[in-house]
């Protein structure tokens, strides 16, 4: 019997939910380590961009108003589902990074208990980083956390699973909507993540997830008026300065570029980079 | 003799002993500035106060030098306790010289005396006095345990609230454990100036605190400085965006506190007389010399003829004058290039089919001035619906549902504040809610209180002064 032909997945970008091909028709090829021919993935182009920030900006508004309850629901699912497809995402990274099987399964199980961490956080930051104010006078005055909107994030690019969740999911705990360029050299655990989020209820256009190149690709999402931070961890080696600047015409808040294994580690701070706090007083004088 | 007309109570000037000219304050000392001197006026009379060194770029550096060096010797070796102490003596000094304090404000800004007197400098003290406790705190404030001072802050702060601004910026920097080189802006050097004394007074250790007095030219060399951790910037959006751009790229943490338009939304079922005196304290506290002022009226139109002419005749009782006559509600604008800004957008306002609006005020001959002024008719899309007049000018619009009133109030690239006046407490709830600013008052307005955190979303700039959260911009934690 002869042995079966396999049917390979075509990658293209997941924006608003769906998943279109670059619009500017463009791929690129995907290697693994040893030169073997992965895939084509997409090239998402200054138009992709775009388009993600609009969808984006168009899903934030539910995302934001979801109880926090049911944010920390939908991405304890992430995980769940994650967790179901762990096989694929040990192959996908042993294929394209060339670690072994148990270190891309390290890797996976590290990505998927990250989930579970920040699904933990999300009605409990609130609590943590807000205060009851006590002002001198009659008023009741608190502080809490709101999102920031639409989060642009450059991918760790050493990373083809890890980095990539470790920067995403603390910007959605906070009820951001996320534009974010995976990594160019291991593109294709960023799509295959992108299933995952489809079907775990993480509503469309929450989550935006371009391939291609970072350098070409930052610029257009760091100038953009409607990106309200930038999260430029993986940027390092990008002319990041640059998007820094250009961030900063529309004062859009910046994280700078971090190295290494630990770069976008769990934390609270992670979460409350991307809230802006609102402090309301009432009085209290008016009986 | 109306009921308008009041004998003279002018606060007396006797309390001030000022020096004819004041240096800079590096490393503990007075010294002369290498820039050319300028004088500070009273906006009131022109007449001039003292002059004021002008500190150039060698200036900067000492005092940079004279902060790392305070900070690796002393301050950041010295137990938070010993911090906290230093704060409480100067909270203390700056009650115990709050009168004079006072004076010095309203003669060198044009602030009404009842302002500076009641509002300024009692928060000044309260602002030490609450991050003078955080000091052997710090533990506790929220990212984990032991966490570190940045190092060095460069400090610029605006010409509107001059000593307010120097404690919100000094307060929580020394409390964590930092020290600073702070810049007063231009036209109103004098408090700090004082300031400096009260530090003498309280034996702080040289270098702690240096002051550095100049034009926007000695706040950016002080920005691009390599040796400074940390930016901490009030004043406008146009510079903030000029200091974030400077530090691209650099390792400096950046607050700014930056312009707004802010919303003062009045619902048909707001308390009337209460949301009038606060829509007059949103706009013409400190002669709408406020970030955060309630520049744009929002009224719900079936109340609209009502709030208007009740605001007309509370403004009519206003008095306008002496910013150090104790019966003066609207001071003197601080600068003649400030009121030809006010007088342009106003002139704007009008060319572009607004109605304009000033009770009948007799305005001195000398000095800065400009009558409380209300514009109605107006659009969204006027200039001066849109753009920060930074003066007692107030646009009047109105609206007819909740979901209109958010939608014109979120309507500006600027979200620092806004206001709610409505007696139905869910409303004001859901309403706060979808409000993209950083500090919502309900039924009140331009209140202010160290514990109480402070800052814009948008282009209102980023990071908050004021409690927990205000300490956090001077610290860096374990976790990240």
């Amino acid at each position: 019997m002869s042995k079966r032909l396999t049917v390979p997945k075509t990658y293209k970008l997941f924006i608003g939910g769906a998943f279109p091909r670059s619009e500017s028709g463009r791929t690129y090829e995907v290697f693994s380590p040893k030169g073997a021919f992965l895939a084509n993935a997409a090239q998402g182009s200054r138009k992709d961009a775009r388009d993600a920030v609009k969808a984006a900006l168009g899903a934030g508004a539910k995302w934001a108003g979801a109880t926090a309850y049911n944010r920390g629901q939908v991405l304890y699912r992430v995980a769940e589902v994650l967790e179901g497809r762990r096989a694929q995402f040990i192959d996908e990274i042993v294929a394209q990074t060339g670690v072994s099987a148990a270190a891309a399964g390290a890797e996976v199980d590290e990505a998927i208990d990250r989930w579970v961490w920040y699904a933990g956080w999300c009605d409990k930051y609130t609590q943590v980083s807000g205060s009851l104010n006590p002002v001198a006078g009659p008023y009741f005055d608190i502080s809490v956390p709101e999102p920031t909107g639409v989060v642009a994030i450059i991918a760790p690019q050493d990373s083809a699973l890890l980095g990539l969740v470790s920067a995403i999911a603390p910007a959605l705990v906070g009820g951001n909507a996320v534009v974010v360029v995976a990594s160019e050299r291991y593109p294709l655990s960023a799509i295959s993540l992108a299933e995952v989020l489809a079907t775990s209820d993480v509503p469309g256009g929450v989550v935006n997830i371009l391939t291609g190149s970072p350098a070409e690709i930052a610029p257009w999402l760091a100038s953009h008026p409607e990106v309200h931070a930038l999260d430029l961890v993986g940027a390092g080696e990008l002319e990041w300065i640059d998007l820094e600047i250009a961030a900063a015409q529309t004062l859009t808040r910046v994280l700078r570029p971090e190295q290494g294994p630990d770069a976008a580690a769990p934390s609270l701070q992670r979460i409350t980079a991307f809230t802006e706090t609102k402090t309301v007083w009432h009085t209290k004088s008016l009986v | 003799m109306s009921f308008l007309e009041y004998a003279p109570a002018p606060e007396s000037r006797a309390i001030l002993n000022l020096r004819d000219e004041y240096g800079l304050f590096i490393d503990g000392e007075f010294v002369e500035g290498g820039g050319t001197p300028f004088t500070t006026i009273s906006p009131a009379d022109e007449k001039r106060i003292a002059t004021i060194a002008s500190a150039s770029d060698a200036d900067i550096d000492r005092a940079v030098a004279a902060a790392r060096r305070a900070y690796e010797r002393t301050w950041s070796k010295m137990s938070g306790r010993d911090r906290g102490k230093y704060l409480f003596r100067i909270a203390r000094l700056v009650q115990e010289r709050a009168r004079e304090l006072a004076v010095a404000e309203s003669l060198d800004n044009g602030k009404p005396i009842k302002e500076s007197r009641d509002v300024d400098v009692p928060l000044v003290a309260a602002w030490f006095f609450y991050y003078a406790g955080w000091a052997d705190k710090l533990d506790y404030a929220g990212l984990g345990a032991d966490p570190k001072a940045l190092g060095v802050a460069g400090q610029i702060i605006p010409w509107n609230f001059p000593l307010l601004m120097l404690a919100w910026k000094i307060a929580p920097a020394l409390a964590a454990g930092n020290t600073v080189v702070l810049k007063p802006a231009e036209t109103t050097p004098l408090t700090a100036l004082l300031f400096a004394e009260i530090l003498q007074q309280a034996d702080l250790p040289p270098g702690v605190v240096n002051i550095v007095t100049g034009a926007g030219a000695t706040g950016a060399t002080l920005v691009r400085h390599p040796d400074v951790d940390k930016i901490a910037f009030t004043g406008s959006t146009a510079v903030g965006r000029e200091i974030a751009k400077a530090v691209a790229g650099t390792h400096k943490k950046v607050t700014l506190e930056l312009g707004g338009k802010a919303a003062n939304i009045v619902f048909d079922d707001a308390p009337i007389d209460q949301a009038i005196e606060g829509i007059v304290n949103g706009i013409f506290f400190n002669q709408g010399h406020v970030c955060c002022a309630g520049s744009r009226l929002l009224v719900q139109e079936n109340v609209h003829d009502e709030v208007v002419d009740r605001l007309k005749a509370r403004l009519s009782t206003l008095r306008l004058g002496d910013p150090l006559d104790k019966n003066t509600d609207i001071g003197a604008i601080n600068s003649r290039e400030q009121l030809d800004r006010i007088r342009e957008l106003s002139d704007i306002g009008e060319e572009e089919g607004a109605e304009r609006w000033s009770p009948d005020c007799v305005i001195p001959d000398n000095g800065f001035w400009f009558a409380p002024t209300i514009f109605t008719n107006v659009q969204s899309s006027h200039r001066i619906a849109r753009e920060e007049i930074f003066g007692p000018v107030l646009s009047v619009l109105t609206f007819r549902t909740p979901a209109e009133a958010i939608a014109k109030a979120n309507n500006t690239p600027y979200g620092l504040s806004a206001g709610i006046w409505s007696d139905k407490g869910s409303k004001i709830l859901a309403v706060a809610d979808r409000l993209r600013a950083g500090v919502v008052w309900a039924n009140t307005f331009n209140r202010f209180d160290p514990s109480s955190p402070f800052g814009g979303y948008k282009e209102s700039g980023y990071g908050r002064e004021g409690g927990r959260h205000g300490l956090l911009a001077y610290l860096k934690g374990g976790a990240k």
